[in-house]
């Protein structure tokens, strides 16, 4: 039988207090395997009663090696594993790989397919706070909270199933546009969604944002400053929670954001509450850039008409010989990328998803580096929750929103 | 390239003998190992790259001189630039000075960098591995680690499999 690995205290000398190696305090594991946790995450905890000195997180437990083994596919092919990374946000992570191949090998995408871009990725965005909002009402025994925000996220789930055949893992973004065009139900499915949305928000904010239950666990706990969360690298929302404004969405434009009128809500508290309500806005938000994305979207090509990079489309492919030659091409070797590496970053739920890409010359990613949010917000756990009680920790987890699928690759 | 980057490159290339390419407007700086951390400690504090948003590797095996770069991504949200920083390292045990002390979570994704490509942090307060299992032997992520198709390790074949594998011989 082989031995199981055994810390010692003599190893964690360096992480735990030194009252921990004395006996004072407690050393609690908290996880893997553990609903608060959000994922396999596991947090060894240093307690002195119910007061938390330290947390050391562990993680790793979800590793797959996404990374090695985009090397060894093609472009086209390493794009399916980017779904599985975050699995709240898959069609953000498709987006984030499909714009830094589109970056290396220089490739323009049409307008309309930039439009739908926008509006599948502020869906994906306001689907994944949902999971956000319900899995925290769920942390802080709200439990209906979880019903009301999964049956939205449904419907978004819904108009992905419309669009792309899929509910999650949509693989819709393909390097130079999407897969297809939206098929004609879509556009009135949207607009379901956006008439009822803001009003299922308000009910959200009515269950929670002044319940004095959730303020009791919310505010004034789990303080972040500015200094710490730049520190550190935290961005997205949690950033914007400690008064940074910065949006890579009004930042640095990408995929048309110039063109739609949008708040970034940022606050300068840094608490849990902060999180909250930066999330809770960030909703509204999206939906308005939905709404005027689909007011906007142009009529035309959904694909780049370079048949270097894209396959032509179907109905080419039987009639003419040179598609069918660019068809068999594509799908066999793929396409070449240059020897040259680029990193390129949107802005996901979670903050900075960024892709390092390098290519040497050859159809497959020579090294592809997720930067994904996730693993700097985990790390953060360590720094805010310190003095918390243990169930303060709890919510503490839950306001970092982090999915472990994006930490451990 | 921007013109306020174009500055600050050309002060890093004064400061550090650096060599700098340019990519579809993206910088990529050269700096020496040695002097990683005065270069990032300098760009943080009077450039204001305030946030490290990425920390990572390539490994160029069989190339050995340089057969690693580390790579760090830098971007400065006061002025809204982003530099690439490219530290080249020779050889199969190699060693980086820590960044720990100018950026917090350089911590984690040294670790990273060190689990997978085996890059060892000089100076870095707790080097283990974060992603792979503590008895883990290997750097997955280095181009002589072999990909798939193979009998996953277990501690009974570890010895077995490891015989079959096109390590480099160190």
């Amino acid at each position: 039988m082989p031995q199981l690995e055994e810390v010692t205290l003599e190893e964690l000398k360096n992480m735990v207090s030194d009252r921990a190696l004395t006996g004072e305090t407690m050393m609690l594991n908290l996880g893997p395997q553990h609903p608060a946790t959000h994922g396999v995450l596991r947090l060894l905890l240093e307690l002195d009663g119910e007061i938390v000195i330290n947390v050391i997180p562990d993680i790793g437990f979800l590793h797959t090696g996404v990374e090695k083994n985009m090397e060894a596919k093609s472009y086209q092919k390493a794009e399916v594993m980017t779904d599985r990374l975050d699995y709240l946000n898959p069609v953000g992570n498709n987006l984030a790989f499909c714009m830094a191949v589109e970056k290396l090998v220089d490739l323009d995408v049409p307008p309309r397919a930039l439009g739908l871009r926008v509006i599948m990725t502020e869906l994906q965005r306001i689907a994944s706070h949902l999971v956000w909002i319900g899995t925290y009402g769920l942390d802080l025994a709200a439990m209906s909270m979880f019903m009301y925000a999964f049956r939205e996220r449904e419907l978004i789930l819904d108009m992905f199933e419309l669009i792309s055949g899929q509910r999650m893992m949509t693989t819709y973004f393909r390097p130079g546009g999407v897969w297809r065009d939206a098929p004609v139900e879509f556009e009135a499915a949207v607009r379901d969604f956006i008439k009822i949305f803001p009003k299922r928000v308000d009910e959200y904010e009515g269950l929670l944002t002044r319940n004095p239950f959730l303020l009791d666990r919310l505010y004034g706990i789990g303080k972040l400053t500015k200094e710490k969360a730049l520190s550190l690298g935290a961005t997205g929302p949690i950033l914007r929670s400690t008064g940074v404004d910065w949006d890579l969405r009004k930042a640095r434009p990408y995929m048309g954001y110039e063109q739609y009128d949008f708040n970034v809500p940022v606050l300068t508290e840094g608490d849990n509450y902060a999180r909250y309500l930066v999330r809770v806005q960030e909703m509204r938000e999206s939906l308005k850039i939905v709404e005027q994305a689909l007011n906007k979207l142009p009529m035309g090509p959904v694909r780049s008409d370079n048949r270097k990079f894209v396959p032509p489309p179907r109905s080419e492919v039987g009639v003419s010989m040179e598609a069918l030659i660019h068809h068999f091409k594509l799908w066999t070797d793929g396409f070449d990328a240059p020897k040259a590496s680029i990193y390129s970053a949107v802005e996901s739920p979670r903050g900075e998803l960024g892709v390092f890409l390098e290519g040497d010359g050859g159809p497959n990613p020579y090294r592809i580096h997720m930067r994904t949010p996730s693993f700097e917000n985990v790390a953060l756990v360590s720094a805010i929750s310190k003095g918390h009680l243990v169930a303060d920790l709890i919510a503490i987890i839950g306001s970092l929103d982090f999915v472990l699928g994006d930490i451990d690759r | 390239m921007d013109t306020k980057l174009e500055k600050i490159v050309q002060a890093l290339q004064a400061e550090f003998k650096a060599q700098a390419e340019e990519f579809r407007g993206e910088a990529h700086v050269f700096v020496d190992a040695a002097r990683i951390a005065d270069a990032l400690t300098l760009l943080r504090d009077r450039h204001r790259f305030e946030l490290l948003s990425a920390l990572t590797a390539v490994d160029y095996w069989p190339q050995t001189q340089p057969r690693f770069h580390v790579i760090y991504q830098l971007t400065s949200i006061a002025e809204n630039l982003s530099l690439m920083i490219r530290v080249p390292v020779d050889g199969d045990q190699p060693e980086v000075p820590t960044v720990t002390g100018v950026y917090g979570n350089a911590n984690w994704r040294e670790r990273e960098v060190w689990d997978m490509f085996g890059v060892r942090f000089t100076g870095h307060p707790d080097l283990r591995r974060i992603l792979m299992a503590p008895d883990w032997e290997g750097h997955p992520l280095r181009k002589d680690y072999p990909l798939g198709y193979e009998e996953p390790q277990f501690t009974f074949n570890i010895k077995e499999i490891d015989s079959r594998k096109p390590y480099a011989k160190e």
